[in-house]
């Protein structure tokens, strides 16, 4: 089922927490709402489930109005950071919640819904903890269970808001592994909420990233990473740093040092350059980028080296395979090798 | 030398804070005093009655027909602070409205009030010349005097237990369990009785069996407004003050060994409740 | 958790939105009105009619019943009692709840339930058991006639029985309190050199004083307007033995209407005085208070 949001603005009191918001979903996708607190993420997802009205615009699942329609009637899953089970029903009876209670024309037999609900245990890996409450369960075991749940109503799509967020790192690693694998099973259109930008990158198809109620951009993980189109983007999702420089017949220079870098055909001006820790290759001497080594770091297979570029003192953070660095060097020089230029 | 090792059974864990042996002291002693020595001399005046004098008094119709009025009226007025109660807790913990706080307040009145000024009070509302009595009477509807009345009085004691007992809880529930199951496509009754209510269970419960021990005892508030005719609306407590005034100390210490002992059996079965909830699921009441 | 509805700015779909938490204005209302009326018919009627009732003849005849030498021995008797039986057992809460709260022994959820004993005795019960110890036909009575010691049907009988009755309501209060709060104050005292009374006083006291303050009140009412167990105790001796409860059975009965309504109103008003101070101890403190509430 796909998900077309149309103009959407979303304002709590005089605060606007979206603002002219549209986004199309394919069916199947996995799509990820990136973004810090306060970007609207939550409250985009709420409003595609019906827990929120939208101020303006509209929800479209498929070719119809959804914004006519209650939560009840919209046939959607949804998946609570802390799983919102229902504590004083068993394990089953919690699955089967979302059968049990539709009308009678559309209800299964309770033969039927016991084995629904036992294939989805089975799909989640719970089978056996039929009958444990929640409270006997461990966190990650909780969220299976919600997720379960959400799936047994056959929703036309799957909104997760911040799934693995209460769970422990590792246990978080697993389970993101493991909603993947279930997607790829099973075929639903799933929307979900992260702030973790690791988590959008790897689970998601695309990845919509969100800044104070608007959309920076949309992309799949590799597009975000490697063209981001904003300042906003570029700065959220990876390391990253910022030269501000000054553009002159198409050559870029930082006060009177040339950056070693051009930018044929850009107008004049002010600018920020912006590149990662890893895009660099070192250099001797003159016509780039040097400064100071100011403290260095061991991480993982590469080496993290912090300078202090210029007179104005900005710091910035580059990425060496450990062998090209040598200790007693106390200036190095480098270019960017990717980068991308912002107007100021 | 051989080496101290500690004993094998300690009575408390040691504790730098001073105190202890004054402070357990004071409560044993003053526990003993108070209670202990007072309440034993119940249970050994019961016993030295002999378990045959003790079963003839126990069940004399008169003594039977007062616990059954008792617990009766007393299990009446908890139900209908059960479903009163869940009602007031919900509306005070969930809606606004003028008055909220001052209801709440209220709420507290029967722990409040001396039960002699409740009990005249209700018998000047429901006697047949009453405000409300004369209302009912030409219906043909009596209240005071009749075990009806009790069952009047009771609701007020019991009033708050029910509420208190329920609101913390309800003052906790997850609003996102609400919103799961809206999601799942319950509607708003199907919500509130397969999500909400039996989630309050243990708590109602709870709040149930304190209300029923304490309409069970009651005396002051129910002895003015039931009209006290043996056999028909005479309360047990009220039993036992009779049969002192008789000098009749037997029976008195019979109806009271009996009231006791369903009273403990109650406070274990509220016991039991919160342990079994709080295995089950997580929470008490 | 919040649940009042938060003002949706929806484009007309608030009714949509708002089934998936809340009622239809017609069940709130109803449920309100349902809530409201059976407030006003078991709590405010009653209270009601206590202050009607003692005005029927006018103020006047209001303030000659007050002034009455009986009805002016009752007040006294029954201040006389509460300021016994409160300070009495605001001691020993204290003092249990410092042993409960603040060590680890064996026994102690059997000492907290004995504690809670004269919660689920029967109030006439309650006086019951020292009619049996202290009657002419118990073990003490010929000692005590001998000795020429009156407990029974005087004052000591009636204070004996009020202390019994408003036994664990300090220690109900401050056991959760003082349980929430831990031990590592008073730990951080003794550190810093403090002895034990110091700390107490200095450390302990303070952080209790609200739920303190709640418990005497709550004992308070109570010692004051207990009937049960002192009508059992006390012998009915006009001007002697009579509490104001036990005053009012007394004007009630004799079908003194007014006059027994008239005592009935002071107790009343102290009702209302507990329910306020409750109210205010409680806003000034609710967090305290909350811990201790889930008992």
């Amino acid at each position: 089922m796909e998900v077309r949001v149309q103009n959407i603005r979303k304002e709590f009191g005089r605060f606007p927490a979206l603002n002219d918001v549209s986004l199309d979903i394919r069916s199947g996708e996995l799509i990820a709402l990136l973004g810090p607190s306060g970007s609207g993420k939550t409250t985009l997802l709420r409003l595609i489930a019906g827990l929120e009205s939208p101020t303006e615009g509209t929800v479209f699942f498929g070719d119809e109005d959804a914004s006519r329609k209650t939560v009840q009637q919209r046939n959607i899953g949804f998946v609570f950071q802390h799983y919102a089970l229902f504590r004083h029903m068993t394990v089953l009876d919690n699955v089967s919640f979302g059968l049990t209670i539709r009308p009678a024309d559309r209800r299964p037999s309770n033969a039927e819904i016991r084995r629904r609900a036992g294939e989805l245990l089975d799909l989640v890996q719970l089978s056996g903890l039929e009958k444990r409450y929640p409270a006997q369960l461990s966190g990650g075991q909780r969220q299976r269970v919600a997720l379960a749940r959400a799936m047994a109503v056959e929703p036309n799509v799957l909104l997760l808001d911040e799934p693995f967020g209460a769970l422990d790192a590792q246990v978080r690693k697993e389970l993101r592994r493991w909603l993947r694998e279930i997607h790829d099973r099973t075929g639903h259109t799933t929307v979900f909420v992260t702030h973790d930008q690791d988590e959008a990158l790897e689970l998601a198809d695309r990845v919509v990233v969100m800044s104070k109620g608007k959309i920076e951009q949309i992309g799949t993980p590799d597009e975000i990473y490697d063209t981001p189109n904003s300042p906003f983007v570029f700065g959220f999702i990876g390391q990253s740093n910022m030269l501000p420089v000054r553009i002159e017949n198409g050559q870029l220079w930082m006060g009177d040092q040339p950056v070693g870098v051009g930018a044929p055909g850009e107008a004049d001006g002010a600018a920020h350059l912006y590149f990662r820790p890893h895009d660099i290759e070192l250099l001797d001497g003159e016509g780039s980028i040097s400064g100071t080594v100011v403290v260095t770091r061991r991480v993982a297979g590469t080496r993290h080296v912090e300078l202090d570029i210029g007179a104005t003192g900005t710091k910035v953070e580059i990425e060496l395979p450990p062998e090209k660095f040598t200790s007693d060097r106390a200036r190095i020089a480098f270019r960017p090798t990717r980068w991308k230029l912002f107007r100021t | 030398m051989s080496a101290r090792t500690a004993p094998l059974w300690q009575f408390r864990q040691p504790s730098v804070l001073p105190g202890f042996g004054l402070a357990l002291g004071v409560t044993l002693t003053w526990l003993v005093l108070i209670i202990l020595i007072p309440l034993s001399g119940l249970a050994w005046r019961s016993s030295a009655l002999g378990w045959a004098t003790f079963l003839e008094l126990a069940t004399d119709q008169r003594t039977i027909n007062a616990l059954r009025i008792s617990f009766g009226t007393a299990l009446a007025a908890a139900l209908v602070n059960v479903v009163f109660g869940v009602i007031l807790a919900w509306v005070l913990v969930r809606y606004r409205f003028p008055g909220k706080r001052l209801v709440d307040a209220m709420v507290d009145l029967p722990f409040a009030l001396p039960t002699a000024v409740a009990g005249i009070a209700l018998t000047t509302l429901y006697a047949p010349n009453g405000w409300i009595g004369s209302l009912l009477s030409p219906l043909g509807i009596k209240i005071a005097f009749t075990p009806l009345g009790i069952v009047f009085a009771l609701v007020f004691v019991g009033l708050p237990f029910v509420v208190r007992t329920v609101q913390p809880i309800m003052e906790e529930i997850d609003k996102e369990v609400e919103e799961a199951a809206a999601t799942l496509g319950a509607n708003r009754f199907q919500t509130i009785r397969r999500v909400l209510l039996p989630g309050l269970a243990p708590a109602v419960l709870t709040g149930f069996a304190l209300a029923f021990a304490r309409g069970v005892g009651e005396y002051g508030s129910v002895i003015f407004i039931a009209g006290n005719l043996p056999y028909v609306s005479e309360i047990a407590p009220l039993l036992i003050v009779i049969r002192l005034e008789e000098f009749n100390y037997p029976a008195a210490t019979a109806i009271a060994a009996v009231m006791l002992m369903i009273s403990f059996a109650m406070l274990l079965i509220i016991n039991m409740i919160q342990a079994w909830s709080r295995r089950r699921y997580g929470y008490g009441a | 958790m919040a649940h009042e509805a938060v003002p949706n700015t929806g484009s007309g779909n608030t009714e949509l939105v708002r089934v998936a938490t809340s009622e239809s204005r017609l069940a709130r209302y109803g449920l309100i009105g349902l809530a409201l009326g059976f407030v006003a018919l078991f709590l405010v009627l009653p209270l009601a009619a206590v202050f009607t009732e003692a005005m029927r003849n006018g103020p006047g005849e209001f303030l000659t019943v007050l002034s009455d030498p009986e009805t002016f021995a009752a007040i006294r008797l029954t201040l006389l009692v509460a300021g016994i039986a409160v300070p009495l057992n605001l001691v020993f809460g204290i003092a249990a709840a410092w042993a409960i709260a603040k060590f680890e022994f064996r026994g102690k959820a059997f000492l907290t339930t004995l504690i809670d004993l004269p919660f689920s005795v029967s109030p006439v019960i309650s006086g019951l058991v020292f009619v049996l110890l202290f009657g002419s036909h118990s073990l003490a009575g010929p000692f005590l006639q001998s000795h020429g010691i009156q407990i029974l049907f005087a004052v000591p009988g009636i204070v004996l029985a009020t202390v019994f009755v408003t036994f664990p309501f300090v220690a109900r209060e401050l056991i959760p309190l003082m349980q929430e709060q831990g031990t590592s104050d008073e730990e951080a005292a003794l550190s810093l050199g403090a002895s034990g009374w110091q700390t107490f006083w200095y450390v302990t006291l303070p952080n209790i004083k609200w739920g303190l303050l709640y418990g005497v009140l709550l004992c308070n009412a109570r010692a004051m307007g207990e009937f049960g167990a002192v009508s059992v105790v006390s012998g009915h001796i006009r001007g002697l033995t009579n509490t104001m409860p036990l005053q009012v059975e007394i004007l009630y009965n004799e079908y003194n209407f007014v006059a027994a309504f008239a005592v009935a109103t002071l107790l009343a008003l102290l009702a209302l005085v507990t329910l306020v101070l409750k109210s205010l101890l409680e806003m000034k403190y609710s967090e305290q208070i909350a811990a201790s509430r889930r008992h």
